[in-house]
């Protein structure tokens, strides 16, 4: 049957049958059908939720009822909470601890892993392997790395007699443990993303720079970073995107403690909303949060539009 | 000569180096992992007395034979096969209609709403959770599986996908298909449908793994023990951590849990990687 399909339409279109085939592209409403069932989900579960997350985040409200307006009262206690300005804080302090590392390490991987070896891809297997772990996994792991006596570092630091840094209960530790652990989960990514860019690179470049002599350095700096620039932007704000809404191994790792010092945003929502019900304060925060993702989210738009389609 | 034989000595020192910096990383990436392993095969007690009898014999199954044991495991790893599974097949139903309609379909505003879906896909889950959950408290939906699938219906993501996809096979195919008289469900089901295979499998194993490790969601809808998810109703016995269930036991759950997703991950590697790098890029 497809070879039939594949056969008839050159011979019928040089018939000259352009008419019917104009016909077929004309709006038609009941072509709504095959969109209607997901637009369904998307307004009801999305849309919808979004516009009344809005619309609650200027009412003091708890589960069942939507309660009192309040303006902008919610927005006023966020800015007087210490407890949020906090987060905030934690927020950006996590995203500048693991973002550039993650970029650069992912760079360095690609750059030493984009070869045709079974080694090479053996290596890039296991190093994207972590990421399809779920954060309970995640954590637990690095929870026993960590954890004292029992703990992989802390048996380590014992064979030469030392003490292991308290990555979990040290106030000044706790967030670069749990940035430590984020960044063997999320490795895999950027270093996917690097190599595929780096694959796009032609190769014809690298052969007149071996005929000009270039060494390894040159060739380097001259060529191939330079053609991953952009890419090199995009790991970023993706990674920006992505560890913006840290929670999970946050909660498992240290609840947010010791003193709020590594609660994120997304925690202190949760603790908001779902544990204290106050969830009118809890839309607010989430819209904050919103707003600075969207920002990230465009900057990305206007990454991939810029310069081609490559994207 | 002299100088080349120089440059290629110091190659083959800077490939050494690299090649040490690597094998450091990737003994990081390991050696954790090989330590959970390790302490899922020890009797706790042996444990507590010296961490480094990880190192030596007497190994233990009795932390796997107590994970198996512990029932509620089997429940959660019921209820994450049925959420991943019904919003996998779910998502790859809408995706698939939607994207056939968005790329081959004319309709009055299809433009508009295109443009209000990708806009779908800027919006981050905490933006919609804390209505989402009041929504569906009034529906009474949390505890319940379709609580649990629901949401990620709601997803832009496979219908962009979707789109894209249909876009880039030739029209000519339906076209001709149009001329033989053929509907456009036919179209859709005999013709098209079939050619986006390898789309369906890419987005259907992303959606999976995505349902699979989601943890916000399941963790503020399912709050009775029976109706959890495996990422949730692990995170639940990790609490009193070092304490009282013993730290091979947790160890085992947690080798129990990641096993399978990680064979699952070595047979479908291409996909994966395909799937979540298009995500991350869109």
């Amino acid at each position: 049957m497809a070879d039939r399909l594949a056969m008839s339409p050159t011979a019928t279109l040089a018939v000259g049958v352009r008419a019917p085939t104009a016909d077929i592209y004309a709006p038609q409403w009941r072509n709504v059908i095959f969109v209607a069932p997901f637009l369904f989900f998307f307004t009801t579960l999305l849309l919808f939720p979004l516009l009344w997350g809005m619309w609650l985040s200027f009412h003091k409200a708890d589960t069942f009822s939507s309660g009192n307006f309040v303006g902008l009262g919610n927005y006023a206690r966020l800015y007087h909470d210490k407890v949020f300005l906090q987060s905030i804080w934690n927020t950006f302090y996590f995203v500048l601890l693991t973002v550039p590392t993650l970029a650069l390490i992912g760079l360095f991987l690609a750059l030493c892993l984009n070869r045709r070896t079974r080694t090479a891809a053996v290596l890039r297997t296991l190093f994207f392997s972590s990421s399809v772990l779920s954060v309970t996994i995640v954590t637990l792991i690095w929870r026993i790395v960590f954890i004292p006596n029992v703990g992989l570092l802390s048996t380590i630091y014992g064979w030469f007699g030392a003490t292991a840094p308290a990555f979990i209960s040290d106030p000044s530790l706790a967030m670069v443990g749990i940035a430590i652990a984020t960044i063997w989960w999320c490795i895999g990514l950027p270093m996917m993303l690097f190599l595929s860019a780096l694959q796009q690179i032609p190769q014809d470049i690298y052969e007149a720079a071996a005929l000009d002599n270039a060494n390894r350095w040159q060739t380097l700096r001259s060529i191939t970073l330079p053609s991953i620039k952009r890419t090199f932007i995009l790991v970023i704000i993706i990674q920006i995107v992505l560890q913006f809404q840290l929670f999970g191994q946050a909660w498992l790792m240290t609840r947010g403690g010791p003193n709020n010092l590594t609660k994120p945003i997304v925690l202190y929502i949760y603790d908001t909303a779902f544990r204290r019900w106050d969830l009118g304060l809890g839309a607010a925060a989430s819209e904050i949060l919103f707003i600075l993702i969207l920002v990230a989210a465009m900057a990305q738009y206007l990454v991939t539009r810029s310069r081609g389609d490559q994207a | 000569m002299s100088a080349t034989a120089a440059s290629i000595k110091g190659r083959a020192f800077g490939d050494h180096l690299l090649l040490a910096l690597v094998i450091l990383l990737s003994i990081v990436m390991i050696a954790p992992v090989l330590w959970v392993i390790g302490l899922s095969l020890k009797d706790n007690t042996e444990l507590m007395a010296d961490p480094n009898s990880v190192f030596h014999a007497p190994y233990t199954l009795k932390n796997y034979i107590n994970t198996v044991g512990t029932s509620s495991v089997f429940i959660w790893v019921r209820n994450s096969i049925i959420v991943s599974g019904g919003l996998t097949l779910g998502t790859l139903i809408l995706s698939s209609l939607a994207g056939y309609g968005f790329a081959r379909l004319n309709f009055p505003g299809r433009d508009v709403l295109f443009v209000i879906v990708l806009f779908g896909l800027a919006v981050p889950e905490q933006a919609v959770l804390v209505a989402r959950h009041q929504i569906f408290s009034m529906l009474k939906f949390h505890n319940t599986y379709q609580g649990l699938i629901l949401p990620g219906l709601s997803a832009p993501f496979g219908v962009f996908l979707m789109t894209q996809y249909f876009k880039a096979i030739p029209k000519e195919l339906d076209e001709a298909a149009m001329l033989d008289n053929a509907s456009r469900l036919r179209i859709f089901w005999k013709v098209l449908l079939p050619l986006t295979l390898p789309a369906q499998a890419t987005l259907g194993i992303f959606t999976f793994l995505g349902a699979w490790n989601d943890y916000f969601w399941p963790l503020i809808s399912a709050t009775k023990k029976d109706m959890f998810t495996l990422t949730v109703g692990m995170a639940s016995t990790q609490t009193n951590f070092a304490q009282s269930e013993g730290i091979g036991f947790l160890m085992a759950q947690a080798v129990f849990a990641g096993a399978p997703i990680l064979i699952v991950y070595l047979f479908f590697q291409k996909y994966i990687v395909t799937a979540v790098s298009g995500a991350a890029v869109r």
